[in-house]
């Protein structure tokens, strides 16, 4: 693939991720924010956030496995953070599943809490592989 | 001083804020950092709590603004907020995921200059300086204060005299800032020796305790003892910047030290602010506001809006335990808080806290916000009073020390002090008038009489205020205030002394609102104020002859016409039941007023019994002003009248 190509394929993911609802406005502040100073500066933070959440969700995993005594402060706190750092990227869908979690947690819903978090999870995961896709398809750094 | 005013502030400000961001979230904190950069400030960032708070330590001067998230596992983002407020007093801005009204709510009280929702975005992280200079601003006010009338005076005189200082009051200029701080310079080299510095306080192990032990003793909890804590180092911190004003770094704004250069040349980035702070009386301030905010500004009651605050911010009381005057206290403060923008909720406690006055130690029980307005004003007036007299200065700062030990009772008591701390302040601004042309010192008497309006909310002890419609829930206040009040002194009528307060303020609003819609000529501005300046110099004189209550009423007069229609009638009353005493007086005003408007006369009254019972209540301090005002008086007075005549001729 030469680079014009892949440049293409890139933008089309782009929009793709966009067009499902996966991000948002937010996202678009963060590619303005690249600049000469920080040429990858979205590569970076794509891989960050991709660790994090990957780190949030085994957090809220473990946090889960404890069945009959749930610490619900803990796995909100924990949707907390994970809210905080989707929003600020720009994941439109996982914020909004964080939100929905955090609501069952405060009902003391577990089954909601169960159910939102399998959505979240393989929304979460769907989009760092789109997005891994995207970054790794030529280490080009991500233009629109 | 002037080195430092010159070379404060780089034409580059904001570039080089240094902001400290604390996040425990990595892809926020890479986000924030990238966009605090674009926005070309200097960025340190760290992801835990207690590292930010051991940067901020080793390096007090090092920060202007801390960034902080609310959520973090090794220390609640409020706790973290509360220790910068206590130890570095740095603008605080909180920021979280969580919107709901509660945690917001919590930043807020906890002195958070500003809350931001995640995701954060980078048109918010432009404006952040303003927090910066609204700090350094009000720190700066207290020593511009401490400087001298007169600096005080030219100031407002510039500010009179642009004609486009428009009712919005926020369109300052650089070439404003500029032309402001050249005047400063030279001011500031005329009266720099004439200056007495602030003796300073240290909040020793021993005050502590008896702080801490007062605190128990009165049960008040734990978030509001950090407060008055907060307010105590404040002043500590304070004192601190006005011994070492001279000592100027070279960044703009880096050091508390700094501050006095830079702020002046900051000063006409905010002009908002600024006027908040030091030249438009809160309340006018109000008025703008709500012009700005699409109320009409032809609004015909102040005392309306004053009400809209309270309520507006009345959720906030049942979180405060202190007794109703206390709350009432709160209310005041609220109040001031809008005043001076929503966005900015914040701004009445940071000012309590910046504001540390002597005042504020002395009326610590309203603590934090009580002096939203007291503090920022009665700072002014204690200030003031520190170039010209010592005694008022030594009074202030022998109550720092009882305070800790006393802090139930003598509230009130301090209160009282200030309140007559204020209005000796009030006649030394008045000799600057005599001195001064009368726009000079305009503006800066519209101050102390909003201060004036202040205390009354504060020490509004009588359920009998009667023609204040607006203003009842302030009859709430406790009796005991009354009491304290007469303990002091022989302090006969504390009711009608509040009430003229009130009516003040009232006068006072109509001005400012006055102002705000004709501020286009600077003459009739400076007409409007000056009526106020001499209202406050016949308070400090006291005994002044009768013509000079006169020229009052006919300023007055001239100056308000439809809006003391609902007011006319209650302060009429007033002034007739509490009269007697200063017959002569008053029966001369009355006269005199009447063919022009008797119950804008009537306001005036009011005044001098006012000043009677501070006179009785601190004979002492007040005679010793006399006497020192004695030889000013006469030509004061004269001064004073001429200005007014001509000034009233164009209104």
């Amino acid at each position: 693939m030469d680079r014009k190509q892949l440049q293409y394929q890139v933008a089309c993911m782009r929009k793709s991720l966009f067009d499902q609802g996966y991000l948002d406005e937010q996202f678009n502040q963060l590619e303005d924010l690249q600049d000469e100073a920080n040429p990858n500066f979205v590569e970076e933070v794509v891989t960050l956030f991709y660790s994090d959440s990957s780190r949030f969700i085994h957090n809220i995993e473990q946090a889960m496995i404890n069945k009959p005594n749930i610490d619900y402060g803990k796995l909100d706190d924990y949707m907390h953070q994970f809210k905080g750092s989707s929003s600020s990227f720009g994941a439109k869908k996982v914020k909004k599943e964080c939100s929905q979690f955090r609501e069952c947690c405060s009902a003391g819903n577990i089954e909601g809490c169960i159910k939102t978090f399998r959505q979240l999870k393989a929304r979460a995961c769907h989009f760092e592989e789109e997005a891994g896709n995207i970054l790794s398809a030529g280490k080009t750094s991500w233009n629109r | 001083m002037s080195t430092a005013s010159s070379g404060g502030v780089s034409d580059q400000f904001p570039a080089g804020l240094r902001v400290l961001v604390v996040d425990d979230d990595p892809t926020c904190l890479v986000i924030l950092e990238k966009m605090l950069r674009i926005c070309l400030y200097e960025v340190t960032k760290c992801n835990r709590a207690e590292i930010a708070l051991s940067l901020l330590r080793e390096n007090r001067n090092g920060y202007d603004i801390v960034i902080s998230d609310v959520h973090m596992p090794d220390m609640d983002g409020f706790k973290l907020l509360e220790l910068i407020g206590l130890e570095m007093d740095l603008p605080v801005i909180m920021m979280s995921a969580d919107d709901g009204k509660n945690v917001v709510m919590k930043g807020v009280t906890h002195g958070a200059c500003d809350y931001l929702i995640k995701p954060i975005r980078i048109e918010a992280l432009k404006n952040i300086w303003q927090h910066v200079v609204r700090k350094r601003k009000n720190e700066w006010k207290d020593l511009e204060q401490s400087g001298s009338v007169e600096e005080g005076g030219d100031r407002q005189q510039k500010q009179s005299e642009d004609a486009d200082y428009s009712s919005s009051a926020n369109e300052g200029s650089w070439k404003n800032s500029k032309r402001r701080k050249d005047e400063e310079e030279e001011v500031d080299e005329r009266d720099d020796t004439s200056t007495l510095k602030k003796p300073r306080v240290v909040w020793s192990v021993e005050l502590h305790q008896q702080f801490v032990a007062a605190v128990n003793q009165l049960g008040i909890d734990k978030k509001h003892a950090m407060d008055i804590r907060r307010t105590i180092l404040g002043e500590v911190r304070l004192s601190g910047v006005s011994q070492h004003q001279s000592g100027m770094g070279n960044s703009f704004i880096s050091t508390q030290e700094a501050t006095y250069g830079s702020l002046s040349s900051l000063n006409g980035l905010d002009l908002q602010t600024l006027a908040a702070a030091s030249q438009i009386p809160a309340q006018s301030l109000a008025t703008l506001q709500a012009a700005g905010l699409g109320r009409s500004t032809a609004k015909p009651r102040m005392p309306m809006p004053i009400v809209d605050q309270r309520n507006l911010f009345s959720f906030e009381n049942p979180k405060l335990r202190f007794g109703e005057g206390q709350q009432q206290h709160l209310n005041n403060g609220k109040q001031i808080n809008l005043l001076h923008g929503i966005p900015t909720t914040m701004e009445p406690k940071q000012l309590a806290n910046m504001h540390h006055s002597a005042q504020s130690l002395g009326s610590m029980n309203m603590q934090l916000n009580a002096h939203g307005d007291q503090s920022g004003s009665l700072l002014m007036q204690m200030s003031q009073q520190q170039s010209r007299g010592q005694i008022l200065n030594e009074a202030t700062s022998s109550q720092v020390p009882r305070l800790p030990s006393s802090i139930g009772q003598p509230i009130v008591n301090n209160a009282l002090a200030s309140g007559v701390l204020a209005r000796n302040g009030l006649a030394e601004s008045g000799r600057g008038t005599g001195f001064n042309p009368v726009s000079q010192s305009s503006s800066t008497m519209n101050f102390p009489l909003n201060t004036t309006a202040e205390l009354t909310a504060t020490s509004f002890a009588l359920g009998s205020a009667p023609g204040v419609p607006s203003l009842t829930s302030k009859g709430v206040f406790p009796e005991e205030i009354n009491s304290e009040i007469k303990g002091p002194g022989g302090f006969i009528m504390p009711s009608y002394d509040i009430f003229s307060d009130l009516q003040h303020h009232r006068s006072h609003d109509w001005e400012l609102q006055n102002a705000g819609m004709t501020f286009n000529g600077s003459q009739q501005t400076n007409s409007l104020q000056s009526n106020v300046d001499v209202a406050s110099s016949v308070l400090a004189h006291q005994g002044f002859s009768s013509s000079q209550s006169n020229g009052q009423g006919r300023n007055i007069s001239a100056v308000g016409k439809p809006m003391f229609s609902a007011g006319d009638a209650t302060e009429h009353v007033n002034a007739q039941s509490h009269g007697q005493p200063l017959n002569n007086f008053f029966a001369e005003n009355l006269v005199r007023v009447k063919t022009e408007r008797v119950p804008d006369a009537s306001l005036q009254t009011t005044l001098f019994n006012e000043q009677f019972g501070q006179e009785d209540l601190m004979s002492a301090l007040l005679k010793q002003q006399q006497q020192q005002q004695a030889g000013i008086g006469p030509a004061e007075n004269e001064f004073d009248f001429d200005g007014y005549s001509l000034d009233n001729i164009p209104v």
